[in-house]
């Protein structure tokens, strides 16, 4: 990993260099322009704007209760903003039915922040789930595909297991294996890494770094671990007061100069609030 | 008074409001049978815990009713030597109204309680929007093949309790109160058609869509944690027993006009 400290152009010629270079059609995976939602008297976003290119690596940060998974959870449309425009891969989402959104939902994994793991089912159904849905019936290949999956989050020893008997931590892959086994065009993980000791953190930030590279995934990623965010992000956006406040490489990020992105990359209160 | 008004205003729009919410799950229901996939692997696995699993609730509710009702009916016809009027009595009200309503209510609790926390507790863990995430839509998955599955199995479950309530009921009065048994049946064959178990089937059939609209709406709108869940799953019960006893009545004005007691 000797490219994680480099510049920006760096990551631009990852991406070139990689499949996804081939990839036609539009720059951008996602397109956000000006999207804001309040629930009740609360405003959460205020104008977001942001576009996530195809194959890239976005990382989101900001602070606790910010809105970063009411955001995620527009971009699929599982929330329906007040007002704004998401565009995935050219076509406008806000305002489709739920029926319509079912392309969309296809193309693009998520990893809730709770897991989200459906408790009637095994750990294998549960992750078995995306694949039956997409027409898999095959008992032989479904379990294979299970297997690799569980492999990656290494769980595959638990396989049987009902979701109420396992640790958060583990809960927390199986989501995640869930939400990248039918290998979406793009993944949303909020907060892969919360929770999880940091050996396997790291491997979880090496598997969303490898998705990238082999399968030219788009990622979006909510975390709030900066170690996480130097070792995956290509760009890096800082959510807050329900705006992207900063938007950059997390070289840039590293060199800012402005106290509030200091203060979060640092961890510290801000000492002279005026 | 003007806060009277305003309660009774602020009821009165929550009570259509309601309303309108459930008319819209029907709507969408009904589209989502067609235009959706039925998975019917599912509503197998829900005939299952709805039909099956309500046997002993079913059973013990009609065998017991109908022996209570041939056993109050004879200690008073028997006052004036009707006894053969118990047969016809316990017969036509265990399968116009006995039957259908306690079956009815029984399931609300038992099955609508069920379904309502089911749905209420994925509503609230995200497990619902984990569904629309993988382009599921949660009407397809959740709530056809709970409805199929109800649809199927309440009128048969009605049937069962009328079964067993005439045999309750036959046991009482033949073998508790000594009334020669072939006059006792030769009555009950004679005052009983097959419109007056239809009669029950219909109604199981119309409680069921109560039942199974108002358990899903509950859960799908589900909010607040725990607490949300709870209050979902009582309002279940409650709201669909009372409006099943409601419906229950016009049923009976229209059945009863369509084909009259004793027409047959
Ligand atoms: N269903 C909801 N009803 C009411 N308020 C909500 C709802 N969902 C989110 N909020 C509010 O929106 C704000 C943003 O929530 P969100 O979960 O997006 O935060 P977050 O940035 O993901 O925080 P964290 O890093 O702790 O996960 C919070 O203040 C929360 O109270
Ligand atoms: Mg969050």
């Amino acid at each position: 990993m000797s490219d994680k400290n480099s510049n920006h152009s760096d990551g631009q010629s990852r991406r070139e260099a990689g499949p996804c270079g081939d990839a036609a059609g539009t720059k951008n995976f996602f397109k956000v322009l000006n999207l804001r939602k309040s629930i009740g008297e609360q405003k959460i976003l205020r104008g977001v704007d942001l576009n996530i290119r195809r194959g890239e690596t976005m990382v989101v940060i900001g602070r606790s209760g910010e809105g970063k998974s009411v955001f995620l959870k527009h971009l699929i449309g599982l929330m329906k903003p007040d007002s704004g425009s998401i565009v995935v891969e050219g076509k406008e989402v806000v305002g489709l039915k739920e029926r319509q959104l079912r392309a969309v939902r296809h193309k693009v994994g998520i990893l809730f922040q709770d897991g989200a793991l459906f408790d009637s089912m095994t750990v294998a159904e549960n992750v078995a789930f995306p694949l039956m849905e997409a027409g898999v019936k095959d008992r032989t290949v479904l379990l294979e595909r299970v297997g690799q999956a569980l492999d990656k989050v290494e769980l595959a020893a638990h396989m049987a297991k009902m979701p109420i008997n396992i640790s958060g931590g583990m809960r927390k892959r199986v989501a995640l294996a869930r939400a990248i086994i039918a290998e979406p065009q793009c993944i949303l993980y909020d907060e892969p890494t919360s929770g999880l000791d940091p050996v396997v953190s790291e491997s979880i930030d090496r598997l969303i770094r490898r998705m990238q590279k082999e399968l030219c995934v788009t990622s979006l990623v909510v975390t709030h671990d900066m170690d996480s965010v130097f070792r995956i992000a290509d760009r890096v956006a800082y959510l807050r007061e329900g705006k992207i406040y900063f938007l950059g490489t997390p070289q840039e990020l590293r060199n800012s100069k402005d106290r509030f992105v200091r203060s979060f990359v640092e961890g510290r209160q801000i000492e002279d609030e005026d | 008074m003007v806060r009277l008004i305003e309660m009774t205003g602020s009821l009165v729009t929550r009570f259509l409001r309601y309303q309108g919410e459930i008319a819209q799950l029907m709507l969408e229901t009904l589209k989502a049978f067609f235009l959706g996939k039925v998975r019917w692997q599912l509503v197998g696995q829900q005939i299952v815990a709805i039909g099956f699993g309500s046997q002993l609730v079913v059973i013990v509710t009609g065998a017991f009713t109908g022996a209570v009702f041939a056993a109050q009916s004879y200690f008073k016809f028997s006052e004036f030597g009707m006894e053969s009027a118990v047969g016809a009595v316990v017969s036509i009200s265990m399968c116009r109204e006995l039957g259908p309503v306690l079956t009815g209510l029984m399931v609300a609790g038992r099955v609508g309680a069920s379904m309502a926390a089911e749905i209420g507790t994925m509503k609230v863990t995200e497990q619902i929007d984990a569904l629309r995430a993988m382009g599921v839509h949660p009407i397809d998955y959740l709530v056809i093949p709970r409805t199929i599955a109800i649809m199927v199995s309440m009128p048969l479950l009605v049937a069962e309790a009328i079964g067993f309530g005439m045999v309750a009921s036959h046991i009482i009065v033949v073998y508790g109160f000594k009334v020669p048994g072939a006059w006792y049946l030769n009555h009950v064959i004679e005052h009983t058609a097959l419109i007056d178990i239809s009669i029950g089937m219909i109604k199981g059939f119309v409680f069921s869509i109560v039942i199974v609209m108002i358990a899903c709406h509950e859960g799908l709108t589900a909010n607040n944690g725990a607490v949300g869940v709870g209050k979902g799953t009582t309002a279940a019960v409650v709201v669909s027993s009372l409006v099943l006893l409601i419906f229950n009545f016009f049923l009976s004005l229209i059945l009863n006009y369509m084909s009259p007691l004793g027409s047959s």
